[in-house]
């Protein structure tokens, strides 16, 4: 089961990501767990810093506006 | 991998540079018939441009596709130049550097860096971390929200390119000057305790890969359908109002209370736009309507500064970062600059 975290501060961006990221998962059946981190001490301590941020795993593998469909779909 | 992607990647490069060749042109074509365009369907709709519903209806007309026309291909430009100025690399290129050659880099990079407000904290707190001064810091803070694509391009539409690249020129100064003195009188310590906490450069690596020209048209488009998308309503709605104006408002209405002799309108204009929150796209097509209506220009740049530099809902999200001793020197250090511009360009123009 992978771990992923969306991290972001809760603009309408953020969100997104976060749908998306579900969809996603559930379309392809990878069993997730899904985390919000919204306090900004813990999205710093990833040294992400432009929201959304994506991290799996404890890898930090997107930041910076929602993701591409097709990038998600390369995750799972 | 890469010889996969490089045989997917050539005919889909070969369709993005045909699509934007045939675009290019098309948009040359119908920009240099807008006011023909305008001329006939005000001629159908049997209006005349003397009386004032007319003089509306073709102003409406005119600026609308006008506008959005430059706004579409600015922003998919920015948006693909954007893609070489990752917040990531700005930090990098900004860390180390001294007060004063760093204010100017800060707010120059301010203009093409990718930036929303939702994550100036982060970007604030990343650049600190980095080793950025904090003066340094607060130029490119000022600057990447104030000096953007969509302030220029309206100002460009509807003023034309000198007072475009007076609004450049003035917004990227206040920028350089208050990160400069907001350094100069050392303010670390209004930082929060938990932000002055944090230990320099943890360096993770992030997965990202070097993007392909494909990837970066693709952004660029994706930028147009973010911004356009988002702003379309306001600049019809701003056209509109300002096409109202533009063709029922006596001439000279506002030159009693905005216009240069008035010495009080500066301060009054900048006091009413900080609590404004709005975007460039809305408030540009109005400001046009008021100037052509005696309003002076100094005044009426301040109050757009005003408005898209210092807005409430961005100082609340700064909060969380800063103290509040630090905010209010931000907002006052700020605000005095965007008087002076206003009142420089009143007595200069």
């Amino acid at each position: 089961m992978k771990n992923v975290k969306v991290l972001g501060t809760g603009c309408a961006n953020c969100k997104n990501t976060l749908a998306l990221v579900e969809a996603v998962a559930r379309e392809k059946g990878v069993q997730i767990a899904l985390e919000k981190v919204e306090d900004l001490p813990s999205i710093m301590s990833y040294n992400v810093m432009s929201t959304p941020g994506v991290v799996i795993d404890g890898v930090v593998v997107h930041a910076g506006g929602v993701p591409a469909r097709s990038k998600v779909e390369s995750w799972f | 991998m890469s010889a996969q992607s490089q045989a997917i990647a050539s005919p889909a490069l070969s369709r993005w540079l045909v699509i934007i060749a045939v675009s290019t042109l098309l948009w040359f074509a119908v920009y240099s018939h807008l006011s023909e365009f305008a001329d006939a369907v005000v001629a159908t709709l049997q209006l005349s441009r003397d009386t004032h519903f007319g003089e509306a209806v073709h102003f409406f007309l005119f600026d609308t596709p006008k506008v959005l026309l430059l706004l579409t291909g600015i922003v998919f430009v920015m948006g693909i130049v954007q893609t070489f100025f990752a917040p990531e690399r700005t930090r990098a290129l900004l860390s180390g550097k001294r007060v004063g050659v760093g204010n100017v880099l800060a707010a120059s990079l301010g203009i093409v860096t990718p930036f929303c407000s939702c994550s100036a904290v982060p970007l604030f707190i990343g650049f600190l971390s980095a080793g950025v001064p904090l003066g340094v810091t607060f130029s490119f803070l000022i600057s990447a929200p104030m000096v953007n694509e969509v302030a220029l391009v309206l100002l460009f539409g509807m003023f034309g390119w000198k007072v475009a690249v007076l609004y450049l020129g003035m917004g990227l100064l206040v920028a350089i000057v208050a990160g400069f003195v907001i350094g100069k009188l050392r303010m670390e310590r209004f930082l929060e305790d938990w932000v002055q906490q944090i230990q320099a450069g943890q360096g993770v690596v992030h997965a990202d890969a070097a993007m392909s020209w494909v990837e970066r048209f693709e952004a660029g488009w994706d930028h147009v359908k973010q911004i356009v998308g988002k702003v379309w309503p306001y600049i019809l709605l701003g056209i509109g109002l300002g096409a109202a104006i533009h063709g029922y408002v006596p001439e000279d209405f506002m030159a009693s209370f905005m216009g240069k002799d008035v010495w009080w309108a500066v301060p009054a204009a900048v006091l009413l736009g900080v609590p404004m929150y709005t975007n460039a796209a809305g408030i540009i097509p109005i400001v046009q309507a008021l100037i052509g209506k005696g309003a002076a220009l100094g005044t009426v740049l301040a109050f757009m500064m005003a408005v898209i530099a210092l807005s409430a809902p961005e100082m609340i999200i700064l909060r969380k970062a800063l103290k509040p001793t630090l905010i209010a020197t931000f907002a006052g250090v700020v605000a005095t600059g965007i008087l002076l511009v206003g009142y420089v360009f009143n007595w200069v123009l």
